[in-house]
């Protein structure tokens, strides 16, 4: 039994589908890059995973099931349980991800209390170690400080001790390193990837860094305007793309573009929620796009542990070429 | 801190010899001859007139007349009532705990209601709930509250007779004025029923000098509490699994609250300025109907004294809620 | 290769932009279309009014209103305690009070306008010295200090109306310097200034219309103060005097009628706050169409 499984999963605002039918599954100890641009819907659909979606946004799924357990037929109260316990998140910008009227040991050891509990001290310990696995140096003295006291790259540690306090099977990490300086993201990814190593914890990396995900991610999931359009295991899928978009995004990598005047761009932008086009929701960009694509909707087909949404996908062109 | 402290205490000093420089500018501003102005329509005999001429000084040059006020203010020498022939002082330490009681009142009453109000108001929010809070708030600060007291006062008082229309306390108890405080008081004075009647005494006009005050920290807790409420932090606790409940109240309240406590600060300002009023319409005896009837009878140290003092009060006031502030607000505890 | 077209949009004017935004707030739509009605009933005071607002009717004194018994139509919300017609007195109160809050705010707006920019253009001693008085002045309650000023001039419209432009005053300035410190040093003001524009066309030409979205919320904020605080003027005794049929003026004395005659209260305090409560929610559909935060 998969860890996370999740079939078409859907989230709605009114008539707009900012997640059309996800679907994609994670096993234990499984680290799954989920890779797409701003507005391709691969935070609202981590959202809609955690119970974090409010209305009037409307979350719906054939199967969002973890560890066998129907999130969305759940309680509040029951999920909660599991939320911040056996699934957790991290966030972007982790200097406003903190309250800051309370010290960064108080909320490590809420998240303790919650699930947990043990009495203060025992508590206390346990944060300081916490601290002291993510690399933060002198934690005794660190769990009194307040959130505006310390830099990016600490506050983004923090959340992860605060994340992994309960010792999660799951972890999300929504773009950790999206908002830090360069130096510090290796810092952060090679952290959390030693944690996930160490605890056998289910990663699921979202970014839009590709170099990120070819490095960290055992399986990929490309995510377009809101749909999958490609899922598969990562060394596959850079050294063969099937998607004309996932070819695209590693084309606009600045490395393969060495020798060129310009950088290699799809034409276009990402289809907002009142310009949809017709069919293939990638058509007026792609530079494969048939007339087929322009008038039907290709559905997610899986083949041999890869799956695609094209009618003419790049393996099938090469096949046949 | 301290550096901080002393240098807010310092910023209000000029503003202290300012409303000083307003105050004794009163009574020379006065168009015409302020003397014969203080007359009235009898009109001084000439002894009267030198006199009066001398209490006031009037004879000196003005910046001397300045120096003089000042430092008897220093002193706490607020001249002496044309009417009552009292100390204005005196007059006002008399009175002012009448207001202080309604105005403590007024606003817990204010705090009470307006608090959670908003609170729920945010976490609701679009729902009929809030938007009955919305109105009802707005209703609220647009009413002219002096036409407030009166439409209660028929209703309850004359209608249905629950309420007393005037007076701190039933004529018939009498209690003996210890602290000033009506409440305690009565209590003091051991008689059967006094705390009782003194409480009902209190509460129509609470109600009406709170309901302004009421209004404003129920929207300002609300829209505090929206933005509180869209933080990334709060997403975060919610990411923990801690339930809603918690979220609000721990997470989100003390947030919201930082600018709340101003804003409840600042109502003092309000709070006073309504208690002319409400104090008028339920012949409240405090320092707001003090000022009143002494404009009236054109008793002018009364008008210079009781404005100075409660200008003071609200700087310092002010000041308080400027350093509370501070406290708070961690980030401004930790910087300086 | 082609391309599909998504639809373009006609850019939308300021206005219509601003309506759009404005008439979702079905608040303030109910404010402006109350506004409009009480504005109406002022202009056209003279024509609609049933009698005259000072006209004594001594047989009728103390009548109730139509719809109670003892009422009749020719006095539709009843008679005051001298016997002049409530209604025509609500009326002619609304030129009145709408005329007077106009000028107070077009005054206060005015000089604080100008004190305003004085203070963030310029800077230094003068701006110390105009928001230490602006200090002063707001340190007293707004209402205390507008009594305090009256008490020093007499008792009058004209003196109630001056004395409320200058407690509104530090409001405005302290709004504009505000607004004049953020756009200050901003390139189009620089441009101007290197192009050589002297400080005062850079002041009311060059930053002033970019400040204007506050100004007009807390104009129409300070309006209906100016209502409610002329209204207590009268009440006191200290703002319109009798028989001018200022409504806070007509309370004044409705205070001894309230076990006999209940319709003397409730009428010209109902007058005030629907009125208020009109400006106040268009206020806030404004604000709230103003706001480019809200925006979606």
């Amino acid at each position: 039994m998969s860890l996370l499984s999740i079939q078409d999963l859907s989230v709605t605002f009114g008539p707009f589908r900012a997640v059309d039918r996800l679907s994609y599954e994670v096993n234990a100890g499984e680290v799954v890059g989920i890779v797409g641009e701003s507005g391709s819907g691969k935070s609202v659909s981590s959202l809609a995973l955690m119970g974090l979606i409010d209305y009037p946004g409307k979350v719906t799924a054939n199967e969002l099931n973890f560890e066998g357990m129907k999130l969305l037929e759940m309680k509040d109260k029951a999920r909660r349980k599991i939320t911040g316990d056996e699934i957790a998140m991290i966030f972007q910008d982790p200097m406003t991800a903190l309250n800051p009227c309370f010290t960064v040991g108080d909320q490590i050891m809420e998240a303790i209390a919650v699930h947990q509990g043990g009495s203060r001290k025992e508590r206390k310990l346990k944060a300081v170690d916490l601290l002291r696995q993510v690399g933060i140096p002198a934690p005794e003295e660190r769990i009194k400080s307040f959130p505006h006291q310390l830099s990016g790259g600490m506050s983004q540690r923090v959340m992860i001790a605060m994340a992994i306090a309960c010792d999660p099977k799951l972890l999300i990490a929504d773009e950790p390193t999206t908002a830090l300086d360069v130096t510090i993201q290796a810092q952060i990814i090679d952290l959390l990837l030693d944690l996930q190593r160490q605890k056998n914890m289910g990663l699921i990396l979202i970014t839009h860094d590709l170099a990120l995900v070819a490095e960290a991610a055992d399986r990929v999931v490309v995510m377009y305007a809101g749909q999958v359009v490609e899922t598969g295991p990562a060394a596959e899928i850079f050294a063969r793309p099937s998607h004309p978009y996932t070819e695209a995004l590693m084309k606009s990598l600045p490395e393969s573009s060495q020798g060129k005047a310009r950088l290699d761009a799809l034409p276009g932008v990402v289809p907002g929620a009142n310009d949809r086009p017709s069919g293939c929701l990638l058509n007026p960009r792609c530079p494969y796009a048939t007339d087929k694509c322009r008038t039907e909707e290709p559905e997610l087909i899986e083949t041999d542990g890869r799956s695609v949404r094209c009618f003419t996908p790049l393996t099938q062109q090469e096949d046949a070429a | 801190m301290f550096q901080f402290v002393m240098r807010r205490v310092g910023m209000v000093i000029p503003t202290f010899i300012g409303v000083s420089l307003l105050t004794f500018s009163l009574i020379h501003l006065i168009p015409g001859d302020p003397v014969t102005v203080m007359g009235g329509e009898r009109g001084f005999s000439a002894e009267q007139r030198a006199e009066v001429e001398a209490m006031l000084g009037l004879d000196k040059p003005l910046v001397q007349q300045y120096g003089l006020y000042v430092i008897n203010i220093l002193r706490g020498d607020l001249g002496i009532s044309f009417v009552t022939k009292e100390p204005v002082m005196h007059e006002f330490l008399t009175l002012f705990p009448a207001t202080i009681e309604l105005s403590v009142f007024a606003a817990i009453f204010a705090i009470l209601i307006g608090l959670p109000l908003g609170i729920i108001a945010a976490v609701k929010r679009g729902s009929v709930f809030d938007h009955t809070v919305m109105t009802a708030s707005l209703a609220g600060y647009s009413m002219p509250i002096f036409w407030w007291g009166l439409l209660l006062i028929l209703l309850m008082s004359v209608q249905l007779d629950i309420t007393p229309v005037a007076g701190r306390i039933d004529a018939l108890y009498w209690v003996d004025e210890v602290t000033g405080f009506m409440i305690i008081d009565a209590w003091l004075s051991g008689e059967e029923g006094a705390v009782g009647s003194a409480l009902a005494h209190l509460f129509l006009p609470s109600i009406v000098l709170g309901t302004i005050p009421m209004a404003v920290i129920a929207r300002m807790t609300r829209s505090s509490m929206l933005e509180v409420l869209g933080e990334d932090y709060i997403r975060t606790a919610r990411a923990k699994g801690l339930s809603p409940t918690r979220v609000v109240m721990k997470h989100a309240l003390r947030n919201a609250l930082i600018p709340v406590v101003t804003v409840i600060g600042l109502q003092v300002g309000t709070l006073l300025g309504g208690a002319i009023l409400t104090e008028t319409i339920f012949a409240w005896p405090g320092i707001g109907k003090w000022l009143i009837e002494a404009i009236g009878r054109r008793d002018y140290p009364v008008v210079q004294g009781g404005l100075l003092m409660i200008a003071c009060i609200i700087i310092v006031v002010n000041l308080l809620v400027d350093l509370t502030y501070g406290i708070i607000n961690p980030r401004v505890r930790h910087s300086k | 290769m082609t391309q599909s077209n998504p639809t373009v949009q006609k850019p939308v004017t300021p206005l219509a932009e601003f309506w759009f935004y404005f008439r979702q707030n079905r608040g303030a739509v109910i404010g402006l279309a109350y506004v409009a009605f009480i504005v109406m009933m002022a202009l056209l005071a003279s024509l609609l009014a049933p009698h005259s607002p000072t006209e004594q009717f001594r047989d009728f004194i103390l009548a109730p209103p139509a719809f109670s018994d003892g009422g009749s139509t020719q006095f539709l919300l009843g008679t005051d305690g001298v016997g002049r017609d409530i209604l025509s007195r609500l009326m002619h109160g609304a030129r009145l009070s709408l005329l007077i809050g106009l000028v107070i705010v077009l005054v206060s707006l005015v000089m604080g306008i100008c004190l305003g920019l004085m203070a963030g253009y310029f800077g230094g001693v003068i701006d110390t010295a105009i928001m230490r008085i602006s200090d002063i002045l707001q340190s007293l309650p707004p209402l205390l200090l507008a009594i305090a000023i009256v008490a020093v001039l007499g008792p009058s419209i004209l003196n109630a109306g001056l004395a409320l432009s200058l407690v509104y005053l530090p409001h405005y300035t302290r709004l504009t310097r505000a607004s004049v410190l953020a756009e200050r040093n901003r390139d189009y003001v620089v441009a101007s200034r290197v192009a050589g524009a002297h400080a005062w066309r850079l002041m009311f030409i060059t930053i002033l219309p970019n400040c204007l979205a506050p100004l007009i919320v807390q104009a129409t904020l300070s309006f209906s103060n100016a209502i409610l605080d002329m209204a207590a003027l009268g009440f006191l005794g200290l703002g319109a005097q009798p028989p001018l049929p200022e409504w806070g003026t007509m309370l004044a004395t409705a205070r001894e009628y309230i076990q006999s005659a209940w319709w003397v209260v409730t009428f010209p305090g109902l007058a005030i706050l629907s009125t208020v409560l009109a400006f106040n929610l268009m206020g806030d559909g404004l604000r709230d169409a103003l706001d480019p935060k809200l925006k979606q």
